[in-house]
């Protein structure tokens, strides 16, 4: 059952249109319905070879050596490939974008990290063949001890589980081994605060469970070039990664795609078509590498688990004071793109609320497992389910009704958020009002006329005064705890506006002006965001290497 | 030993787009000499219907019949480049791409049929069913077919149009984390009602009750598909899925959906839905994107739902039957919070 309620925001919409807003068939809906569809793995070519991989029984361990002799000798074998064969054997994903440090190999190099990482790739005649193979490829590997739990990786001594980020965190700015948020002062908020309540929060892992599994068919094309049909939900992003590990100009790749049976996230890593094109590339003939059920829910890189310890203070007329969050983003083996999913949900706290005195530390974290990667909701989904439980406790503890904790701390047009931009567009109240009629929840009168255009704004605009710390800079040993002492404080530049008042205690004084200039405007490249429109105070510019102030790190 | 019903609520917003912008999303758009339309992109259609919002906005912006138009993807060939489907990207930032791509063609198009009606351009416009006239003067028209004819065949115009989208890429600061996330946000706040059966820790979904906000709907009934299908995801996301059951420990992997546990067709429960559409300022017709938020209010109404079923708290995901046993063992016993509100 689905309504419109076309009576919220009609004076923001022209109802009048031809083409949007109406219920079309789609243009590729009888192809679905009738199966005729076709999908990367219904393209049949003359000649199709099948490529399968080995992969590691230990979640670490040493590579010794591997025989390969008697495989290579298989009956329907064409080629075995190995580390070595791999023009440019090491990379991460985001460094088409120039973020992060190489960190994962094609093929396993020295060492294994994860149960199930690929070590060698066998082509052959059939898909029987190739797993015949590899029953016969011998490696003889020293375990290693492993770490699988995000807060033992980051205490002293644990083991390494990636050289490239050696004290398995991820590295921020080239100075942090976390992101930070800081906005107003949450221990003086806590202090004063009614109640304080402190929660842990923990998300498993999750498998995308795709119906297509991850799968890629790479041939040669007559004019030195490979075609790849392939279920990537990126197409450039999946060209860019081959043509970077095969050493090749990106124009020698033809990638075919855009109809994808099932994503949900799990097919932007790249798994299969560098290995596919590699094999085309090393027997002249067509390869095709698709995962089977098991590899896609073992190895296929899952949504990463999540671990959140949430701290708020809040008060007995249910205004939420202060909120502290410290997350764990499981990355697994190697980076992909963990390191990004972190930031997305320190900009995401402290969730549609207005709450003003934030403080959070979100770290990427390396262990010994398949590396996580993105999946629906990436960077929100874990944390959400924290801060929603978090809120249905706290409503608790002050015997209010859910419903209108909710509207009495939502965010509203012209609130400041914690990553210091202005809101805009909100519908969090109007929602939540729905919700309640719709489902017979009795809400009281007052909460009921509330809504997003009005309320917010005036002092609810302010940056409060902001202390910064230096906890967890590279060089200086992990953290110890989750609730790392505070260092000494160094004030940080706030806009000119009113300070924002931390609720039901005394008044900061006031913040200094700002210290930097207006930036320059951005280029004029498509029409602006709105939240890019307001001036602000920015930090420090990085100039030249604009993209290396995102996650800190250059590509190497 | 008894059932017990419980409700609880969530509500949330999600950020629409990569988070911190640099993601482009390009389009080509063009006429063939019949005034026929071909959008020309490499995003990609995961079943959530980016060809066909991308071909409703073409259409509309051409001003066009939705039959005029087909999208074709994603050939690395043939389409520009596109930052790919994922962060909830493809309504706003393809969308944004094709309109401005469809604009520069309607420019031309225009421009083509003003120099046959000897009129000026600005004073033309589109119907809808595949005709250009005189605003005010219906019957001074022409077809696009025409028009098209007549730009390829006599004044050697070329109805084409090239956009992209790109919000540019934001900083972020080390020490407090401000930056500029996204442009805008959808929003949404469910109830879950479901009982919990205190022998056996199972939670069973009886309704979800919804409002989402998500700017303007392109499609109303590819909405509600992605609604529909989400709010599932997110139940089987609260309940079931996990190949670490035991996390971290990573024994217990699943091999295939008889060990991967979900929920099938009988453990899905109604869901009555409403949408509010607060068009975003810079989406396309205000496009924001229902795509992955859909999902997430359900995983915590649903934690919120057993303790009001039973008084325990399940703080780790998934909420399997085991977890709710213990717990409400270890509690002496289920404690229900009173009656749900609504169901006194």
């Amino acid at each position: 059952m689905l309504e419109f309620r076309k009576e919220y925001f009609k004076d923001e919409r022209d109802d009048h249109l031809n083409e949007v807003g109406q219920p079309r068939q789609r243009q590729d809906m009888l192809g679905h319905v009738t199966g005729r569809t076709r999908y990367f793995d219904d393209h049949a070519f003359e000649g199709l070879l099948h490529l399968k991989v080995l992969r590691s029984p230990h979640p670490h361990a040493r590579l010794r050596s591997i025989d390969v002799s008697a495989a290579e000798r298989s009956a329907g074998v064409k080629r075995v490939i190995l580390a070595a064969d791999v023009p440019v054997n090491k990379n991460t994903l985001l460094s088409l974008i120039g973020f992060g440090k190489d960190d994962e190999p094609l093929l396993a190099v020295d060492k294994v990290r994860y149960k199930g990482e690929p070590i060698v790739a066998v082509v052959a005649e059939s898909e029987a063949a190739a797993y015949a193979a590899l029953a016969k490829i011998r490696v003889n590997c020293e375990p290693l001890p492993a770490v699988l739990d995000v807060e033992e990786a980051i205490k002293p001594g644990a083991p390494v589980v990636n050289e490239t980020y050696p004290a398995n965190t991820f590295e921020y700015h080239e100075k942090y081994n976390h992101q930070k948020l800081r906005f107003g002062d949450v221990e003086r908020a806590f202090a004063s605060a009614d109640f304080v309540l402190e929660e842990r929060y923990q998300m498993s892992p999750i498998e995308h469970a795709p119906t297509e599994t991850n799968g890629s068919i790479a041939a040669p094309e007559t004019n030195d070039r490979f075609v790849v049909h392939t279920c990537t939900q990126a197409l450039f992003f999946s060209l860019g990664t081959a043509a970077k590990l095969l050493d090749l100009p990106s124009n020698r790749l033809h990638f075919i795609g855009g109809t994808v049976g099932g994503g949900f996230g799990g097919k932007v890593d790249s798994l299969t078509e560098p290995l596919s094109i590699l094999g085309a590339m090393l027997t002249g003939r067509p390869v095709r590498y698709v995962l089977g059920r098991e590899e896609e829910m073992l190895y296929g890189c899952p949504r990463g688990a999540e671990r959140h310890y949430i701290k708020d203070g809040v008060m007995r007329d249910g205004r939420v004071v202060a909120r502290k969050v410290t997350s764990y983003f499981d990355a697994g083996a190697y980076t992909r793109l963990s390191s990004y999913g972190a930031v997305k949900c320190i900009a995401h706290l402290p969730g549609p609320y207005t709450i003003p005195n934030v403080h959070g530390d979100c770290y990427c974290v390396f262990t010994n497992r398949t590396p996580a990667t993105a999946m629906r909701g990436f960077g929100i989904t874990g944390v959400d389910f924290a801060l929603e439980v978090q809120m249905d406790k706290l409503a608790h503890k002050v015997g209010m009704d859910p419903m209108e904790f909710r509207i009495l701390n939502a965010y509203r047009d012209g609130d400041m958020k914690a990553h210091r931009r202005e809101a805009h567009n909100c519908a969090l109240i109007e929602c939540v009002q729905v919700a309640a009629e719709k489902a017979g929840w009795p809400i009281r009168d007052e909460f009921r006329r509330m809504n997003s255009l009005t309320g917010g704004g005036g002092e609810r605009a302010g940056i409060p005064a902001t202390a910064t710390d230096e906890v967890g800079r590279i060089g200086t040993g992990r953290p110890a705890s989750t609730t790392p002492p505070r260092a000494p404080a160094m004030p940080i530049p706030s806009t000119p506006r009113v300070p924002q008042p931390v609720v039901a205690q005394p008044r900061m004084a006031p913040a200094p002006r700002p210290v930097m200039p207006t930036p320059p405007p951005p280029p004029p490249t498509a029409p602006l965001p709105r939240e890019q429109t307001k001036p602000v105070a920015p930090g420090p510019q990085h100039g030249a290497t604009r993209f290396s102030s995102v996650f800190g790190t250059r590509r190497r | 030993m008894a059932k017990h019903r419980g409700r609880g609520m969530a509500s949330i917003n999600y950020p629409i787009g990569m988070n911190l912008g640099g993601d482009p999303s390009q389009a080509l758009v063009h006429s063939n000499p019949e005034g026929k339309f071909t959008v020309t992109l490499s995003a990609i259609d995961l079943g959530q219907g980016m060809k066909q919002v991308t071909r409703q906005i073409a259409a509309e912006t051409l001003g066009v019949p939705i039959s005029d138009v087909y999208v074709d993807t994603a050939d690395s060939d043939t389409g520009p480049h596109d930052m790919g489907s994922f962060a909830s990207r493809g309504t706003h930032r393809v969308g944004n791409a094709v309109m401005v791509a469809a604009k520069e063609a309607r420019g031309v198009m225009m421009e083509a049929a003003a120099e046959e009606l000897e009129v000026n351009a600005a004073d033309l416009e589109t119907d809808g069913r595949g005709n250009i006239h005189v605003k005010g003067a219906p019957l001074r028209a022409i077809s696009v077919k025409d028009v098209a004819i007549a730009a390829q065949f006599r004044q050697g115009k070329t109805i084409a149009g090239r956009g992209i989208f790109l919000i540019p890429l934001s900083e972020v600061n080390a020490e407090t984390g401000e930056m500029s996330p996204v442009s805008c946000y959808a929003h949404a706040c469910l109830v879950a009602d479901l009982e919990v059966d205190d022998e056996t820790g199972e939670v069973t979904m009886l309704k979800m009750t919804s409002a989402y906000e998500l700017g303007r709907a392109i499609n109303p009934k590819m909405v509600e598909q992605q609604l529909v299908g989400g709010a599932w995801m997110g139940m089987s996301h609260a309940l079931y899925e996990t190949p670490e059951p035991y996390y971290p420990d990573i024994a217990h992997g699943p091999r295939d959906y008889n060990e991967y546990v979900m929920p099938g067709p009988g453990d899905i429960c109604p869901h009555d839905i409403a949408v509010l559409e607060r068009p975003a300022p810079d989406g396309p017709f205000g496009g924001k994107g229902p795509g992955e938020m859909c999902a997430n209010p359900v995983l915590p109404a649903v934690a919120n739902a057993i303790f009001n079923a039973v008084g325990v708290r399940i703080d780790e995901l998934p909420i399997t039957p085991e977890k709710v046993l213990r717990a409400i063992k270890a509690q002496g016993g289920a404690r229900p919070q009173g009656a749900p509100a609504g169901r006194g």
